[in-house]
């Protein structure tokens, strides 16, 4: 990604110099050829249509050329291919924090292995952030109350700046980090160091049940809430008629505003938990539920009851 | 004044010294009010354009807020608003044909039902003031869409409360302009203070036209009961 | 004291026509409230000017050593709010544009007298409010006061800030209202659409601008107002609330705002640079039709402010194709005006050097204005110093350089007196090189990946904020420079005649400075703007 956008931007740097240049050589030209002196009379010109017509279009195709360019790289920037590693994020004044769907849990600093992608789904738990990795030319706003999505794919191993780019109160200049990007084989050491409760689909598990979610989202029998398996990313049918896709931010909002897009056939009596459950435990949710889809293959329609393992979804109930 | 330009035969004492002529100083204060009137549209527009966003976003919690509103006191008020420009527009006709004494009765009246608008509307604040429906200060709401309630009521606060504003700044116009009519400052040449202030206040009742519907108006379900 | 420097026997002029505190603060002389808005925004240019050195002071060392972290943040916000609201919105229209659009159509004053006044007394109460804000411990939500940081995580004075912004801007909307009145109602006989200068077709696109964009920023101040004050829930995102409405509703007013800050120094560059190449502008139709196609097409591109702000991929797009192309017009402009020195015959005055640097300043702002266009390149460089290089090119190197050409030019109108010119050479060059020198390495910092609003930074930064810093200590030294000389001029100049530049343009056909309604008969218009053709030749100087 850091090629394309350095290519477009040189790309840019050499046909800008050259307008520039073309502009201060002639501006500079007549500036000496016509000074004023005695005996030099100016020649009065009206304008050109020809002219005008010549630096309206010709400028306009080359710029239309810029923004097709542009926004093929922003394309790009905004579609997160399939299969991407997973990491969690939550933004506070003035910290990040790192939830790696194996579980482990990281302030400040992001470990990612070189060659893989690797998509980061951040929210806010205060006021707007934005994650910024300069040597990834990536940078997206963090925003309370949803998600937002961004990715990137590590070429060299090595020690990055992260950044955050929108200002956000006091110490904005030190919400910094940094993201160490490690070979597989040191990312797997990293990765099996440090005590880990379990995945992070795992933790969101422990809270679907201990907030009393189960008794209502039922997963064998239809109960007062729709069954959740199989939900994610999938369109769902809402009680006003209109469709909304099951994404990471239709799931976070059931949870704090259940009543906002009540699903058709149920009644709005889900309880909001705003406030009760933290942004850090709506991740583990979020997680959860996704883990709840049974694998791509298709094979196994019936859930199983084993818990979620790696960061490939696995089916569980 | 060294270069007071030449006496026009039909100067007029109202005729201000930049002008030219009384035509163009009519031209003028019209074209002034209705440029103010265009940004009036864009102050209130940037409220309508929230209320639209999160009306479709939050449909179901709109329905439930808009149904906390008192119908026939919109209604009502609705009427009272429309009777006013009604004064209004009779006010300026009269100033143009320089009736002194009905401008002066018509604005009264215009007056009035200004006031009594206002009147309604804080009898309606009173009663959602009581019942918790202010966000922030005073808000209690009994289901779970509450959060999302809060923000119909924000709208409701802010669209209705600036609309009020205006009106109150109506009012106060109307009297002044109505007390210079009294002292008959205006006559059928100039009556440009009438005119302009009839503008302002017609869009301040169109807004309010909008705003009955968006506020009172999104379920029928109050209609029926 | 220089008794030979008063002529003889003085005309009565719009200066000593009357005397006394009273003349000037009751005045309704659209010439008089351009001065009264001359004083106040100078004020406020070195205010903000202040916070501006302090900023980069700050920056000198990575580290956060010469102030507080809350205290630099404070320190640019109020540097944006103070030089955006207070200084660059009114600097041309207000003080400029006041003094000569009514000259300049042939009117004897603007439309609204009163409401002229009213709007210079709503900038006084806006910036008294500014400084109560500052004098009482400032505020630091930066100055497109994004929520949710400002309606809830904030103790500062941001009511009270975003109040300031609000009156100042109902001064702003009440400016423009005159303006297209006035264009509209009272042009001279004979002045027709298409005889206009450029200057006031500039002055009215901005206008439009300020009627149409200014409320929307005030309502949206007002509602974060009302969410600080009684906790109403219009952008709280833990009820439902949308963070980004806030922005959508910010830039809709605080982009068109940028063309606010850029469209009259186009205007006064259109003036300068046919004057001193004794020319015709090069393609008058498409130079006001650009004005007005800036005006309307920056209506439709406030969203290339949140590429990254979490919108739809689409939105994206759409905004950056309309970004492009509202970048034509301002292309057309700037080839006229280099067409038109073709064939001229070009002095260097201060004012036409001031003209070289906008071209040369506005053409680099302009260019990098395609590289932050792009969206994958804006992804990388939003919101690091590559963007505030920009938009200072823009709005320093732009509308500074511009208002303080057309400051040159029409100070022999203003104040009847010529500045001394080679002084004004001197700061012209100062101020140019200072600019260049603060401004340029920050395209490089950004690029580089240096957010902007920080208070301390990585060490690998520091050389180019060194540079940066040296550069604006050199810009200080050049804005104070025609201060001082330009007030002593008031007194000690040389007496400047009716039309010392020799220029086009019904301004120059009254006297210096003019009698209180402009013309001592209302002139009648029959020939076309920047008729040099007809005009002598200004002698050579030297």
């Amino acid at each position: 990604m850091a090629g394309n956008v350095d290519a477009l931007f040189i790309f840019l740097l050499i046909l800008c110099g050259m307008m520039a240049l073309a502009i201060f050589t002639l501006i500079t030209i007549f500036a000496i050829r016509y000074r004023r002196r005695a005996g030099h009379e100016a020649e009065q010109i009206e304008g050109s249509n020809a002219l005008e017509f010549t630096w309206t279009f010709i400028p306009l195709g080359i710029f239309l050329c810029i923004f097709v360019w542009g926004a093929v790289i922003y394309f790009k920037e905004r579609t997160p291919p399939q299969g991407a590693t997973e990491v969690y994020t939550v933004a506070k004044q003035w910290m990040w924090k790192f939830q790696h769907i194996e579980g482990q849990r990281e302030i400040n600093e992001l470990h990612v292995p070189v060659g893989r992608d690797v998509r980061m789904i951040m929210t806010s738990q205060d006021v707007i952030h934005s994650f910024y990795v300069p040597a990834f030319r990536i940078k997206q706003d963090v925003l309370p109350g949803r998600y937002t999505v961004t990715w990137f794919h590590a070429t060299k191993p090595g020690t990055y700046h992260l950044f955050c780019a929108e200002y956000c109160g006091t110490m904005h200049s030190g919400m910094i980090g940094e993201v160490v990007v490690m070979e597989p084989a040191q990312y797997q050491t990293w990765l099996s160091g440090g005590a880990v409760a379990g995945s992070l689909a795992n933790t969101g598990q422990g809270i679907f049940q201990s907030l009393g979610c189960s008794t209502c989202h039922r997963f064998d029998t239809q109960g007062r809430g729709p069954n959740l398996i199989g939900v994610f990313g999938k369109p769902v049918l809402l009680e006003d008629g209109r469709t909304v896709i099951a994404d990471e931010n239709y799931i976070r909002e059931s949870i704090l505003s259940p009543a906002a897009k009540v699903v058709s056939g149920f009644k709005p009596i889900m309880p909001t938990f705003q406030g009760i459950v933290s942004e850090e435990q709506l991740n583990a949710l979020v997680a959860y539920i996704k883990s709840l889809n049974p694998p791509p293959t298709g094979a196994a329609g019936t859930p199983n009851l084993k818990p979620p393992t790696g960061q490939t979804p696995e089916t569980n109930r | 004044m060294s270069d007071r330009a030449p006496v026009i035969a039909t100067h007029s004492p109202a005729l201000r010294h930049h002008f030219s002529n009384m035509e163009q100083q009519m031209e003028a204060s019209v074209m002034g009010m209705w440029v103010f009137l265009i940004t009036e549209i864009m102050f209130f527009g940037g409220m309508f354009c929230g209320y639209m966003v999160y009306r479709h976003q939050y449909y179901s919690a709109w329905v439930a807020g808009s149904q906390k509103m008192d119908f026939w006191w919109g209604t009502l008020n609705t009427i009272v608003l429309l009777c006013s420009s009604l004064t209004m527009a009779l006010g300026v006709r009269a100033a143009q044909l320089g009736r002194r004494k009905s401008v002066v009765i018509f604005l009264l009246i215009t007056i009035l039902f200004g006031l009594g608008f206002l009147g309604i509307k804080g009898i309606e604040y009173h009663s959602h003031w009581t019942e918790h429906q202010f966000p922030g200060l005073n808000w209690a709401w009994p289901d779970a869409n509450g959060n999302l309630v809060a923000l119909f009521f924000s709208f409701y606060w802010a669209m209705t409360g600036f609309h009020a504003l205006h009106m109150v700044i109506g009012v106060g116009l109307v009297a002044f302009i109505a007390y210079h009519a009294w002292q008959g400052r205006y006559s059928a040449e100039y009556y440009n203070p009438v005119e302009t202030v009839g503008l302002y206040w017609h869009f301040v009742d169109i807004v309010w036209i909008y705003l009955y519907p968006l506020l009172y108006l999104i379920s029928h379900k109050h209609i029926s009961g | 004291m220089a008794t030979a420097t008063v002529p003889t026997a003085e005309r009565e002029n719009y200066l000593n026509k009357e005397y006394g505190i009273k003349s000037w603060l009751l005045t309704t002389d659209h010439k008089r409230i351009a001065l009264l808005y001359l004083i106040l925004i100078t004020f406020f240019f070195f205010i903000g000017g202040f916070f501006a050195l302090l900023i980069r002071l700050e920056l000198l060392t990575p580290a956060g050593d010469l102030v507080q972290a809350d205290t630099y943040n404070k320190l640019f916000t109020m540097h944006g709010q103070v030089m955006v609201f207070f200084f660059l919105i009114p600097a041309v229209p207000a003080v400029l544009g006041n003094f000569l659009v009514p000259m300049m159509i042939g009117a004897k004053d603007l439309a609204f007298p009163r409401i002229n006044l009213l709007s210079w007394y709503l900038l006084v109460i806006g910036g008294v409010l500014m400084m109560y804000t500052i004098l009482t411990g400032g505020v630091d939500t930066g100055w497109t006061f994004y929520t949710p940081l400002s309606t809830q995580f904030l103790n500062t004075h941001v009511v009270a800030a975003a109040l300031a912004i609000f009156v100042a801007g109902f001064s702003s909307i009440l400016t423009g209202l005159n303006f297209i009145v006035t264009i509209h109602r009272m042009r001279a006989p004979g002045m027709t659409w298409s005889r206009l200068p450029l200057f006031v077709w500039a002055n009215y696109a901005t206008a439009i601008i300020q009627v149409l964009g200014t409320p929307v920023l005030a309502i949206s101040l007002m509602l974060v107002a009302l969410e600080r004050i009684f906790g109403l829930a219009i952008f709280d995102p833990q009820r439902g609330g949308d963070p980004l409405l806030f922005q959508h509703l910010f830039w809709f007013y605080s982009h068109p705002a940028v063309y606010i800050m850029i469209l009259p120094g186009m205007g006064v560059v259109s003036e300068i640079v046919t004057c001193f190449s004794r020319k015709r502008i090069f393609g008058y139709k498409f130079m006001a039709l650009a004005v007005i196609a800036i005006a309307v097409l920056g209506f439709l591109v406030w969203a290339h402010h949140m590429f990254v702000a979490g919108m739809s991929l689409y939105a994206g797009m759409m905004f950056s194709l309309l970004s492009y192309f509202v970048a034509v017009p301002s292309a057309i402009k700037v080839f006229n005006w280099t067409s038109t020195m073709y064939k001229g015959s070009i002095s260097y005055n201060t004012p036409m050097l001031y003209a070289f640097g906008f071209i040369g300043l506005f053409t680099m702002g302009g260019l990098t204005g395609l590289f932050v266009a792009a969206l994958g390149i804006d992804v990388h460089v939003t919101d690091t110093y590559f963007v505030v290089a920009h938009f200072h090119y823009i709005m320093v190197g732009g509308m500074v350089i511009a208002y303080l050409a057309g400051i040159h030019f029409w100070w022999p109108k203003i104040s009847g007196r010529m500045y001394p010119e080679s002084w004004g050479k001197l700061a012209a060059l100062i101020i140019f090189i200072g600019f260049n020198l603060t401004f340029f390495p920050q395209f490089v910092l950004g690029y580089l990946g240096m957010p902007r609003r920080y208070w301390q930074y990585s060490p690998e930064f520091q050389v180019l904020n060194v540079l940066s810093t040296a550069g604006a200590t050199i810009l200080a030294v050049g804005y104070i420079l025609p201060m001082v000389y330009l007030l002593w001029s008031m007194r000690y100049g040389k007496i400047a005649d009716e039309n010392p530049w020799n220029a086009a343009g019904l301004e120059w056909k009254t006297a210096s400075p003019p009698p209180t309604f402009n013309f001592d008969e209302t002139p009648t218009v029959t020939w076309e703007a920047y008729n040099y053709d007809e005009l002598k030749e200004a002698p050579v100087e030297r």
